[in-house]
This record gives C-alpha cells, sequence and structure tokens, in this order.
C-alpha cells in the first residue's frame, strides 16, 4: 500500500494547525476584546470559508496565486514562491479555509471569561500579553483543544479546496481525500477503502478523545 | 491624597446618565461611597483604576496627573499601581492562592507575599486553589492580592456583599487592620450601614451619578442629633403590639434585640426598615434610618 498521501495529509494538517494557533490567538483575542467599527467585517472574512463552497476560495485561490497575475509573479519574484500546485500553496489555503474552526472556539471562550479576570491582572501591572497568555489562555484549555482539534480534523477533510489549488501530484499534493477519488475514479476501490478506513479510524479517535478530555472523563479516570 | 474632578456619561438601566464627581480624599482616609445600584459607585472606582476612561476631568493621585482631558494623559492601570478589589473577587482559578499572588508581585518579593499570606491567616491554604475555597477565604486571598503590589491607594468593590454576617464581621476586621498596617487610602464601596460606621471616616451618598451628601457617617445617617452612649443600625424583623407600646423586633449584626417603642414611634416604621438603635437616658429608642 502507498501510505503517502495518509502521510502528506497529515503533515498538512500538523502545519496548518501550528500555523493557524499562532494566528487566531491574537485575532480571537482582539475580536472578543474589540469594539472597534471594522470588527463585523473582519468577523464575516473569518467566517466565510463556513458558507462559501470550497470551489469558489480555490478558484480564487488559484486565480490569485497564479505566476500569470500580478500577486503570483510577486510572490515568485521577491519571495521565490510558487503557490499553486505546491504543498506551501496547500497550507496557506489549508490556513484560510480552517480559519474560522480555530478562531470561533477561541473567541467564544475568551467572551465567556468574566471581564474582571483580565481587570485584575491589568491592575496587579500585568501587561496585556501576558495575561492573555498566563491567565486568559489557561482558563480556555477546553476552546482551544476544540480549536486544535476541529482545525486538524477541516484540514484533513478538505477537498474542493486543495483539488483546485493543488492537484493530484502524487507525494506533493495528492492528500488522502484527493487520493481516494483518483482511485475510485480507476475503479481501484481496496486502495479507495484503504484510504478511506485510515481516515475514518484516525479522525473518530481524534475526536473521541477530545470529548473524553473535555468531558472530564480522563481525569475522573486517573482520580 | 487625591484630587479628581470627573465627567462622564452613563448608560445605566433607566437610558443616559451623567456622572460628576468632585472628590477630594486625604491620605489615610476610608471613604465609602454608598448608594442605589446604577448610582455610579463601581463606576468612579472603575475611572480611578483606569479600566474605564472619563470623558473629561482631571485625576491626581499623590501628586501624579493618572488622567487629565486637557493634555491627554491616561494612565493604564498597569502604570497606576493600586490595590482593587473586585465584587466577584477575580482570582485566577488556574493558580494556587500562592501564585496568585505572586503574579502581580514584583521580583524577588517573596517576604511580601510571605507576610500577607500570614497576615489574612492563609498559611495553611496557600498551595490549594481558589475552587476549593470558601467566600471568606477567597475574600481574604483577594485582598492580600491587592495588597501584593504594595499600593498606596486600595480600591474595594463591595467586598463583603456576598458574605454571611459573621464572616463580614470578622473580614472587617481584616480590612481595618491593613488599612491602618499598610496606611492606605481606602475607597470601599458598601450597601450596609453597619459596616460603614464601623469602618469609615467618612462617606459618600450617591443618586444618579451625583453626590447628595457627604460627612462622616453618623453625620450622613442623621445621627447626630443623639447624644446616645451606645448605637447600632439594625433591621426591623417585627412589630408586635402589646397593651400601650409596641415590642419591635430589631437585628442587630448577628443578635435580635427586642426594644420597647411608643405607638407614634411605631407609625414611621415597618418590617424591613433600617433603624437605629440607640440609648438616650433610659431606654433604648429606635430611628428610622434612610
Amino acid at each position: 500500500m502507498n501510505w503517502d498521501p495518509l502521510i502528506l495529509t497529515f503533515q498538512l494538517a500538523s502545519i496548518t494547525t501550528l500555523i493557524l494557533l499562532g494566528v487566531s490567538i491574537p485575532l480571537a483575542a482582539w475580536l472578543s476584546a474589540s469594539r472597534s467599527r471594522v470588527k463585523p467585517v473582519v468577523e464575516t472574512l473569518v467566517s466565510m470559508p463556513l458558507v462559501l463552497p470550497p470551489t469558489v476560495l480555490g478558484f480564487y485561490f488559484l486565480l490569485a496565486f497564479s505566476p500569470g497575475n500580478a500577486f503570483g509573479q510577486w510572490l515568485d519574484q521577491w519571495l521565490g514562491l510558487q503557490l499553486v500546485f505546491s504543498f506551501p500553496g496547500l497550507v496557506l489555503a489549508s490556513v484560510i479555509y480552517s480559519l474560522p474552526f480555530m478562531v470561533h472556539p477561541i473567541q467564544s471562550g475568551l467572551s465567556a471569561l468574566p471581564a474582571s479576570l483580565k481587570e485584575a491582572a491589568y491592575v496587579m501591572g500585568v501587561s496585556r500579553k501576558k495575561t492573555l497568555l498566563r491567565v486568559l489562555l489557561p482558563n480556555i484549555k477546553p476552546s482551544l483543544l476544540t480549536g486544535i482539534v476541529l482545525a486538524f480534523a477541516h484540514t484533513v477533510g478538505e477537498f474542493g479546496v486543495v483539488l483546485m489549488i493543488g492537484g493530484s501530484i502524487p507525494g506533493r499534493t495528492r492528500v488522502a481525500s484527493i487520493a481516494i477519488y483518483d482511485e475510485v475514479e480507476a475503479l481501484n476501490y481496496g486502495a479507495a477503502n484503504f484510504y478511506s478506513a485510515v481516515l475514518f479510524v484516525i479522525t473518530f479517535c481524534i475526536l473521541l478523545l477530545v470529548y473524553l478530555v473535555n468531558g472530564g472523563y480522563i481525569k475522573r479516570f486517573w482520580k | 491624597m487625591i484630587s479628581c474632578q470627573i465627567d462622564k456619561r452613563l448608560r445605566a438601566a433607566g437610558g443616559e446618565m451623567q456622572f460628576r464627581m468632585d472628590l477630594q480624599v486625604p491620605r489615610g482616609q476610608l471613604l465609602a461611597l454608598y448608594g442605589a445600584s446604577g448610582a455610579g459607585k463601581t463606576s468612579t472606582l472603575r475611572m480611578l483604576a483606569g479600566l474605564m476612561a472619563p470623558d473629561a476631568g482631571r485625576i491626581e493621585v499623590g501628586g501624579n496627573v493618572w488622567f487629565d482631558s486637557t493634555s491627554g494623559i491616561n494612565l493604564r492601570p498597569q502604570q497606576r499601581g493600586l490595590g482593587f478589589v473586585f465584587q466577584d473577587y477575580a482570582l485566577f482559578p488556574h493558580l494556587t492562592v500562592r501564585q496568585n499572588l505572586e503574579f502581580g508581585a514584583p521580583k524577588d518579593q517573596k517576604a511580601v507575599v510571605d507576610e500577607l499570606i500570614d497576615l489574612v491567616e492563609l498559611g495553611g491554604l496557600q498551595h490549594q486553589r481558589p475552587g476549593t475555597l470558601s467566600g471568606g477565604q477567597k475574600q481574604r486571598v483577594a485582598l492580600a492580592r491587592a495588597l501584593v503590589g504594595r499600593p498606596s491607594l486600595l480600591l474595594l468593590d463591595e467586598p463583603l456583599a456576598a458574605l454571611d454576617l459573621k464572616i463580614r464581621l470578622k473580614l472587617q476586621d481584616y480590612l481595618l487592620r491593613v488599612h491602618r498596617e499598610y496606611g492606605l487610602t481606602t475607597l470601599l464601596i458598601s450597601h450596609d450601614l453597619g459596616e460603614i460606621h464601623k469602618l469609615c471616616d467618612r462617606v459618600l451618598v450617591l443618586e444618579q451619578g451625583q453626590v447628595v451628601r457627604e460627612g462622616t457617617p453618623s453625620e450622613v445617617f442623621q445621627s447626630d442629633r443623639i447624644s446616645g452612649k451606645f448605637k447600632f443600625t439594625g433591621e426591623v424583623l417585627g412589630i408586635q403590639p402589646q397593651e400601650f407600646l409596641f415590642l419591635v423586633t430589631v437585628q442587630v449584626q448577628d443578635q435580635v434585640v427586642q426594644v420597647v417603642a411608643l405607638p407614634s414611634e411605631v407609625r414611621a416604621l415597618a418590617v424591613g426598615d433600617r433603624v437605629l438603635v440607640a440609648s438616650k437616658a433610659f431606654n433604648p429608642v429606635l430611628y428610622k434610618l434612610d
């Protein structure tokens, strides 16, 4: 059996989740605290991937990153990045595509904390950054875990965006969901079943773990 | 010394309200803010702490300008170095009692933390998380934590409101002790007249964002005319008619007393009224408060 598509899928999901964590925490912190007028616009943009067909997103990425366009040319010349039909392109597209799955849980976790927690830290002379990292985030661990897992699982499950911008280059952009589609097209049901079953079992286990942890079952077990 | 003249339009339950405060607090005073909810008491503390910006005015504390709308000065809460005890205590749930204190302490101030833990008698609980503590214990942690940065100004937002009477009395003693021992200037929001009488040098009564009365607790709560030997505030629990007189049952702090009253005195009283029980010459006499 060829494990490459599965390995590529989990590589993509891991890298995407790490980047998302770094991007989403400041973004969610800003969204939960801000009363700025541009906030609704930012919230809308973050949530767009929830409602847009992935192919729409993929189509615009394809146009934007294409070396035939100004932005794609600029990326190529200045950063040496060719994002179309490449792994970095998949990562960038996945980050945007899974953004709401990471931002929303963190944002609602932060909004649910009493404001006095943050204010108490400020009055004690603690900076905003340290307050976020040392006071707020440790108190929304379930939200963080939910965000991490949803973003990861959503990236594992994406198809349309990947197909549009990545195509199906074995070892580079051919992730498991694409491989399944290709194998079915080729009437190769055994291989399709292999990829599908592995994805099924792994995602089941990951989600089960989240519900066990957030439901406090594991803590009770150790006690 | 605090000097503050601030204006702010506040959104209260009954629409907008113009908040105006002109306040001078000498160093070392323990000042109470008293008034119905929505009168602007908490807003006063929040503006002093820098958690809310006034629309206009000036706040000066100990010679330093904290806020000045004309020159655009508005120090962040972090720069003001005061102590604040929140109504819900706002303890950090993921940290132990000791870590809660250490979190805001300046570096290498283990001694300060030890001293404060001793002061509020929390030595035995210092490695527990706030979730396992009782209300009174949490309150003591919050008080100790507010003092870790060695502030000269302490703001207390109804610190004892959620506690039962016995613990409240004990915590009043703690408050008084830290106020004196650390030479603090303290602003305290309270609804409890007994507490204000016991703790405070001066009281401001707020209504609709304005100070409507101020003075010592006895002046403000109209007990200045009484030359009694003893006086307590309490709440009327019951009024029973006897042959010629009435027997009024009053709760004074944690005890219930019965006081004889004339029909003329009882006319203005109802169950639930706050009263001052004072002894003039012979019998204790009741005076209706607010």
